[in-house]
Order: C-alpha cells, then structure tokens, then sequence
C-alpha cells in the first residue's frame, strides 16, 4: 500500500508545485502593475479574490463535511433525519452571509469604476491609435509624429488613447500598465493610462480579428519627461513622413516591424469624435500640452 | 465549352484549397466508408423499415430523447476532438500541428458543436426522456412539433458539421462578430453554414421552448399543482421560458448578418456605417440568457439527484424554485458585462456588473440548499451522485471567479483571457456538462430499461473531472500572464510554456474519460443488466413508478397526485398499489400517430438553407416551397391520432406485473 502512494506523492508535488510556484514571476504581467490604473485594477482584483475565496472555502468545508459524516455505511453514527427539510432562520443566514460578501465587492467595484472613468488631468499626452490588419497604429495629433507596433510615453503623466479601426473590431491591452478597450471601426473610444515608472511592457490585440490576429503585439516604452521629447524630437527630425502611398500599404493584412514616421496625414483618423466617446471623460482637446 | 467552365466553378466553390488539406480529406473518406457499412449492415439485417417506423417518424417523447441524446454524445465527441485539436497545437510555443486557418476554422466549430449541438440536445434529451413521465402526462403538448424540433436540430446538426468536407468550415468564431464575420473579410461559404445551420436548429429550439411550457403548464396529472411539480420540472418550465425569449434576438442577429453577406445589406458593416456593436448586444441579449438555458437544468438533474441518494426529500423547495426564478428573471439584464470594454459609460457598465453579482445570490442559495439536502441524510456514491458530488466544488470556483468578472474594472483585465476562458469552461463543463451526464446515469435505466455499470462509470467519473481540473486551473493563471484566447500559437519566453502543457495534458485525460465512458456504454449494451423493478435507485418521483422503460403510453392509468415526492409517499405509505389496473378500470388510450412530415419539413429547410448558404436561389425557393407543401400536408392530414385498445393495455399491463388479480 505504501509503494502505490508514494508513487503518486512525486507527480502531485510536481504538479502542484508547477501550478503554484510561477505565481510570483514577472511573467504574470496582471500581477505587476507599472502605473495607477493596472495598480487600481489590481487592488480589486486582490479584494474580490480574498472575498470569493472565503465563499470557496466555506461551501467547500461544508462538502467535504458532509460527504464524510453521512455517508451511507452500516454503522454511521451520525443523525438521520428523513423529513429535514425547513429551516426559516438557516435559510436566512445563507441569503445574508451572500448578500455581504457581495456587497463586500459591489461597493468598491462602482466606486473603482467610476474613478478609473475620469482622466485625472485637463492636459494629458493625447495617443490616437489605429488597428490596422495585424498592425498597431500610434499617431501623436500634437508632435505630428507617428509610429507602428510600438510607442513612446513620459512618466508619470497620464495618456489619452483614442482608439479606432480600419480592421475588424479589435482589443488594446498593455496588462502592466492597465485594462483592455476595443478599437473598432467609425467609433472612436477612449482609455487613459499612465506609468509610474519607466519601462518597456508588452502590449497586444486581445480580440480575434484574422489569421494573424496573435502576431498583432506592440512594445510601450515609459521613459522621463526628458527622454521621451528627446524621442519626440529625433522621430520629428528623421524626415520620414507617412505619406498616401505609406497608408495604403500599411492597409494590407500584413505583420511588420516596428516603424515610424516623422509626420503623417491628419486625414489617418477620425477628426470628428462619435458618440459614446470622449465626452464622458470631461477632456478638451487643446493644442498647447 | 460554358458547361465545362460552369462545372469547373461549381467544384471550386464546393471544394476550395481549405477542404482539401490531407486531413480533411481522410476523414471525409472515413465518413463515406462508415455510411457505406451502416447502409449496407441495415440492408443486410432488413433494419431499414424498422429505422423508418420505429425511430424517424415516431413522435413518442421517450425515442426523440434517445435520439436527442445518441446526436448530443456524437457531437460531444466532435467538439472534443476540436479541443484535442486546439489543446494539441498550444502544447508548446511556436507548435504548427495545424496552420492558423485549420486552426481558427477549429475553435469556432468546437464552441458551435458544444453549446448548440451538444448541450442544448442534451438538455433537450433529458426534457423530453422524463419531464412527461414526472408530470403523469402521456406526451408532451404536440408530439408532431416535437418531432419537427428535433429533425430540424438534426438537419442543423449535419448542416454544420458538412461545411469541413463541403465548401470549407465558419472560421470566426462562436460569437461571429462582425465585421469579421462579413464578406470583406471572410469570403467564402463557411459563414454562411454558421448562420444558416443555426437559423434552422433555432427554429426547433423555439419551438421545443413552446412544446415543454405548454406541456407543463397544460398535461399535469390531477393533483399536481405548480407547487407540487418536481424541481427538474420547474428547470424545464423556465428554461423553456428563456428559450422562447432568447431566441429571437439570436435569429435577428443571424437573419440580419445572412442579409448582409448574402444579399448585400450593410446592418453590420465597416462600410456604409453599419453598426458592429448591434450585433454585439444582440448577440449577447440572447447569449447571456442562454448560458441560463444550459445550466438551470443541471441544477433540476442535482434537485433529483441529490435528494433521491441522500435519502432526503430536497431542502427549501420553495427557496430553490425562488431562485430558479430570480435567476431566469436577472438573466435578461447583465449582457452588457460580456463587453464592458466597448465604450458604454461607467453607469451602463455599473449597473451591468451589479445586476451579474446579484445572480450570485440565488445561486449561493441554491450551493448551501443541496449541501443541508445531503445534511442528516444518507449519501450513497453512485455514478450520478458523484457527478452532483464533483459539481459542488467545482462549479462554486466558475461562479466566484464569475463574481469577479463582474467586478468592472477587474474585467478590463480578464477581458478575452484565458483568465475568461478557464470560467466559462469552468461553469459550462462544471455546471451543464456534469449535470447532464448525473441526469444521463441517472435517468439511464429509464431510457433503455437496463443499467450503466456503476464501476466504469466511476473510472470514466474520475477520468474526467480530474482531467477537468488539471485542464482549466492552469488557464486562469495564464489569464494573468497576459495569453489571450484564439491565438493560433505563441512564442516563447512569456511564461507561458509550463501552465500550457498542463493544461493539453488534462485535456487528453478527459478525453480518456470520455472514451472511457462510451466503452461503459457499449459494455453495458453488450451484458445488460435489466432493470425489472422500474426503480433502480430507490427514487420519489412519478418517472420511477412505472415500468423501465415505460411503455408506448407511459401510464395506463394517470395517477391521483398527493404530495410532493409521491412515489416516495406511495412507497411510506404502502399505496404503491395505485399504479396497477384491472380489467374493470382499464380504458383504450388515443396516442398521436406516427408521421413522415417532421422529417420531411426539416428536409425541405435543409434543402433552403443549403440554397442560401451558396446563393442559389432557385434552390432557396424550392426549399421555402418545401416548406409550404410539408405544412399545409401537416394540416390537412387526417387520423392523426391512434387507438390502443384496452385488451392490449390489458396485455401489457399484465406482463409488467401491474394488473391487480
């Protein structure tokens, strides 16, 4: 008997240990936060983690109690009552231990949404990004710049996306630095968020859009105030514009490398934001940043 | 020669370069071989004018479950060999085993066969295998329709499942948003199998939806009110409510999409401003509801299951009932929170997340209910207690990691992850798939008269939901890591690796349990173990005091219901004696009689949609004359009923041992 158990304590370990231990690691970008909005988000996915656990292990001591306890064996001791079947007080308790543990949740889930609605400053870095087939768009409307599959943004400011498609409706998402908004096509929606420290964060398309949906990544590289108008400024003197023949070609279902462009045509994005848009998040455009 | 050049077109449009990848080709050729054996083995054995009248054109509840039942495992196995297939090409970073095309074409059928064609059949089977039987009724409402449901499910089924070998396979996904979903992007006629395969099954669904409101509300046994019906029956009642009001925005949805790629409409289109985010909430205002559909049924199998073998009758019954309710009612307002990043404000969204964590409130009810249930009882672990058993857990892990989705801003995180994709599947396989297959043990010996071998069964149990466990609890890890669904293959150096062969490690263990469990059939089949009581568990609803399987009629004589659990009370009470007859009470029973018209009907939509699908038109029109003709034959064919006579009730009767001397 021992033989046969020990042969499974070794696979378990590993088993357990492989789900476990990564937990930690800095591939789970979810878990690393670089800026106030993933930290935000992270805190109430912590919050309703811890609560829903409880929830999980309540009903699960439960279980296991009474899968042990009133088993149908010869000699149980335990109380069999066959008409059992009422118990107002009981019935209660259970609708209210639920009802808590949701409120538990509830109250900082619309509080965080409302919160992580409004951008907290009228002058924000304005990034308009397109999704092209199998390709991120990121034009800069003040510095006149643009790049592809990959972009530039200061600390410690919070960014302005507006987002929008020439490709089936698709999902920005850059983890570390906070949660997904759709960019779809004659919409152009909203999503601000902001680094708290410098560094380079994976960013990818999160819906299915075609065969090569999943090669659609990008890089965000968060630097100092002072690096990224440095950045600005060597981008703007590269004279690489986007032109009308660039356009067309970056509109092909094609996966490429990173690029840029030292201007680019206003006519690119929408100039005319739609409903469901920008309104709700009290910001004017202006031109001086 | 224009004949030359025509034929040329048609064959590339039947057989574009996708259906003619090796694989394809293969099992195209084993399908063709297996029909050349079954044609050829029914010829030999003279089983052909048995299949027609015994099982095509029968309208007796009891043989459409089986079918219903029978296509659900097919398609079961179908989908699964889709997951093999998805999990097999995610087993390593930068695995090609199929290229990005097969793939996509892959997870869309695997999410279509399974919720569609899998679960809803078997949900279905198991309405229509016992929901008369519990109620004291001889049929559901209109047999013929019920017929119709079903052969319009199987026509969608075949539909679906020719577009591999047949003009190439949907490929954009389940949900099939558009404008991915329209002709800019996806050419071709695999779209259009995916709305028109699901047009013609929901149409049988519907109308399934109607047949088991009115049978329920309209065929009980006297006595039985509402507050009496057993609570597998009240899941029936209201997932057929939801059915008759979440299926039309789908149709809509679908009708709409086929208008566009079809006939050139621009509902949904990039171009001419269509609106994508209208398909969106269309698609959801019947999707949400549906995720309901699939699993209030499996909380009626467990409201069976649990008392019967804990010796108990079901703790709160008033309670579970109530909360079947607030479930079905809350169902209808939380679609939004399947797309809170699509631009809604932040009180659209609030509000959606709120009314989501509300449903966790009846649903936590409904946990503690079945755990007191089993509370003071006596537990026997049989195979369909130990599916309810494996449920409890397992399903309480989907729901509170569905609380957390609902948390609004925790969404923006999981949002399309595989975070989203271990809760679903932890619901759907948990919740629908574990309870079918409780009600499947459960209801077996019912359904065919002989029992499923309880030692295999447990093998096949165990297979499965540890194969399920090791499959799903990786995935919400990978949630966190950023790996989102859908993508053909991925690189390494994300984490990713480990968590992933796991997960295609587990998979491959269900799917051993899955084989596990067809052997547990077929071995059963082949050394049946008759059951000759009728009641093989020692159960409390009415389906258990008659005959396994009952018979053409179902009850020769309807019972006088009393209380709740009555077979139960019977049994406490020594009145078990009711159920028999003598020659002096018995009467000759009207049954519906058999017709060829809900086959025919069916084909005639097949015949239409096949039509659409490739823009033949004249075809679409012959189809819709089809259609008209089978009708207007449906209603103006007389004799639509037969007479047993009582002699042969008698005969019956007396052979089972329930005539009294």
């Amino acid at each position: 008997m021992t033989k046969t158990r020990r042969a499974w304590v070794f696979p378990a370990i590993i088993l357990f240990g492989g789900l476990l231990t990564p937990g930690c690691g800095s591939d789970y970008v979810v878990f690393h936060p670089a800026g106030p909005v993933a930290q935000s988000e992270l805190n109430l996915i912590v919050l309703s983690a811890i609560v829903v656990g409880v929830v999980i292990v309540v009903i699960w001591v439960l279980w296991a109690y009474v899968l042990i306890r009133f088993r149908d064996t010869p000699h149980n001791t335990a109380p069999y009552w066959p008409h059992w079947q009422h118990h107002r007080v009981l019935e209660v308790m259970v609708f209210v231990f639920a009802t808590v543990a949701l409120v538990v949740v509830a109250i900082p889930t619309v509080h965080k949404t409302y919160v992580l609605d409004r951008i907290p400053s009228r002058h924000p870095l304005v990034i308009d990004v397109t999704s092209l087939d199998y390709k991120w768009l990121f034009e800069y409307p003040v510095q006149h710049i643009a790049t592809v599959n990959y972009f530039y943004m200061p600390t410690h400011r919070p960014v302005l996306f507006q987002l929008t498609a020439r490709s089936p409706l698709s999902a920005f998402w850059a983890p570390n630095l906070g949660g997904m908004e759709y960019a779809m096509p004659n919409r152009v929606l909203p999503l601000w968020l902001e680094a708290s420290h410098s560094g380079v964060f994976r960013g990818r398309n999160a819906n299915f859009t075609g065969i090569d949906f999943w090669r659609m990544t990008f890089m965000v590289h968060a630097v100092p105030k002072k690096t990224f108008s440095h950045w600005v400024s060597q981008v703007q003197a590269a004279k690489h514009p986007m032109t009308r023949a660039t356009w067309r070609t970056l509109l092909k279902p094609t996966v490429t490398p990173p690029l840029r462009y030292s201007n680019y045509p206003s006519w690119t994005f929408p100039q005319r934001p739609t409903a469901f848009t920008v309104k709700g998040l009290e910001y004017v455009p202006t031109k001086n940043p | 020669m224009p004949i030359q050049r025509w034929t040329l077109h048609l064959l590339r449009l039947l057989f574009p370069p996708q259906v003619l990848l090796p694989d394809i080709v293969a099992i195209d050729i084993g399908l063709t071989v297996a029909v050349i054996v079954i044609g050829v083995y029914l010829t030999r054995t003279r089983r052909w004018g048995w299949l027609w009248h015994e099982w095509i054109t029968t309208v007796d509840h009891k043989k459409i479950g089986i079918m219903y039942l029978i296509a659900a495992l097919i398609m079961l196995f179908r989908g699964g060999v889709d997951a093999l297939m998805i999990r097999s090409q995610l087993i390593a970073p930068n695995a090609h085993f199929m290229g990005a095309q097969q793939y996509d074409e892959v997870f869309t059928t695997h999410g279509t066969v399974m919720i569609f064609f899998m679960a809803m059949p078997m949900v279905f089977a198991l309405f229509n295998a016992t929901v008369p039987l519990m109620i004291g009724a001889r049929d559901v409402a209109f047999p013929r329709l019920n017929a119709i449901s079903f052969w319009l499910f199987a026509f969608g089924a075949i539909l679906l499942n020719m577009s591999f070998s047949i003009g190439g396979s949907p490929s954009a996904g389940w949900m099939s948003y558009p404008p991915y979903s329209e002709l800019l992007y996806n050419p071709g006629v695999g779209e259009n199998y995916f709305l028109l395969s699901l047009q013609v099954a929901g149409i049988g669904t519907i109308a399934t939806g109607i047949n088991f409101l009115v049978t329920i509300l309209r065929m009980r046994a006297p006595g039985m009110s509402l507050s009496k019906i057993p609570v597998f029956v009240w899941s029936a009642l209201i997932t057929s409510s939801l059915v008759l009001f979440a299926f039309p925005p789908l149709t809509v949805a679908l009708g709409l999409t086929m208008l566009d790629r079809v006939f050139g409409a621009s509902f949904f289109t990039i171009a001419h401003q269509g609106m994508p985010m209208m398909y969106v909430n269309l698609f959801w205002i019947f999707g949400h509801p549906e995720v309901y559909i699939l699993v209030m049924p499996a909380f009626g199998v467990f409201s069976e299951v649990v008392p019967t073998f804990s010796r108990k009758p079901l703790f709160g019954y008033e309670a579970m009932v109530g909360s079947l309710l607030a479930i079905s009612f809350l169902g209808y307002g939380t679609w939004v929170h399947h797309f809170f990043e699509m631009g809604a404000g932040p009180s659209v969204n609030v509000f959606f997340g709120l009314s989501t964590m509300l449903i966790a409130i009846p649903t936590g009810v409904k946990m503690f209910n079945w755990i007191f249930t089993m509370w003071g009882g006596r537990i026997r672990l049989t195979v369909p207690m130990l599916w309810q058993l494996a449920f409890i857990p397992t399903f309480v892990v989907g729901g509170a990691t569905g609380i957390m989705l609902a948390a609004v801003p925790g969404d923006y995180q999981y949002h399309n992850s595989y975070f989203l994709i271990a809760h679903f599947h932890n619901v759907i396989l948990g919740g629908t798939v574990f309870g079918m297959l409780s009600g499947m043990y459960y209801w077996w010996p019912k359904m065919f008269g002989w029992k499923l071998n309880q030692r295999q069964g447990t093998w096949a149990f165990a297979l499965f939901v540890s194969g399920f466990w090791l499959t799903f609890m990786p995935q919400y890890f990978l949630g966190f890591e950023g790996m989102t669904r859908r993508m053909a293959t991925y690189p390494a150096g994300l984490g990713w690796t480990t968590l992933n062969l796991w997960s295609t490690v587990g998979a491959f263990v269900m799917g051993a349990g899955f084989l596990v469990m067809v052997y547990n059939i077929l071995w059963s089949r082949r050394y049946r173990d008759w059951d000759v009581t009728g009641d093989p568990w020692d159960g409390r609803t009415l389906e258990w005091s008659l005959p396994s399987p009952a018979p053409e009629y179902n009850f020769a004589r309807i019972p006088m219901v009393q209380s709740r659990d009555e077979w139960w009370a019977m049994k406490q009470e020594g009145r078990t004696d009711e159920v028999k007859i003598s020659a002096t009470t018995v009467h000759p029973i009207h049954m519906p009689r058999n017709s060829a018209m809900p086959i025919m009907l069916a084909f005639a939509f097949f015949v239409g949609a096949i039509g659409l699908i490739f823009a033949w038109f004249w075809m679409a029109i012959l189809g819709g004359l089809g259609v008209i003709a089978a009708l207007a034959y449906g209603s103006f064919a007389d004799y639509s009923e037969v007479e047993i006579d009582a002699k042969h009730v008698l005969q019956t009767e007396a052979q089972l041992g329930r005539v009294e001397s």
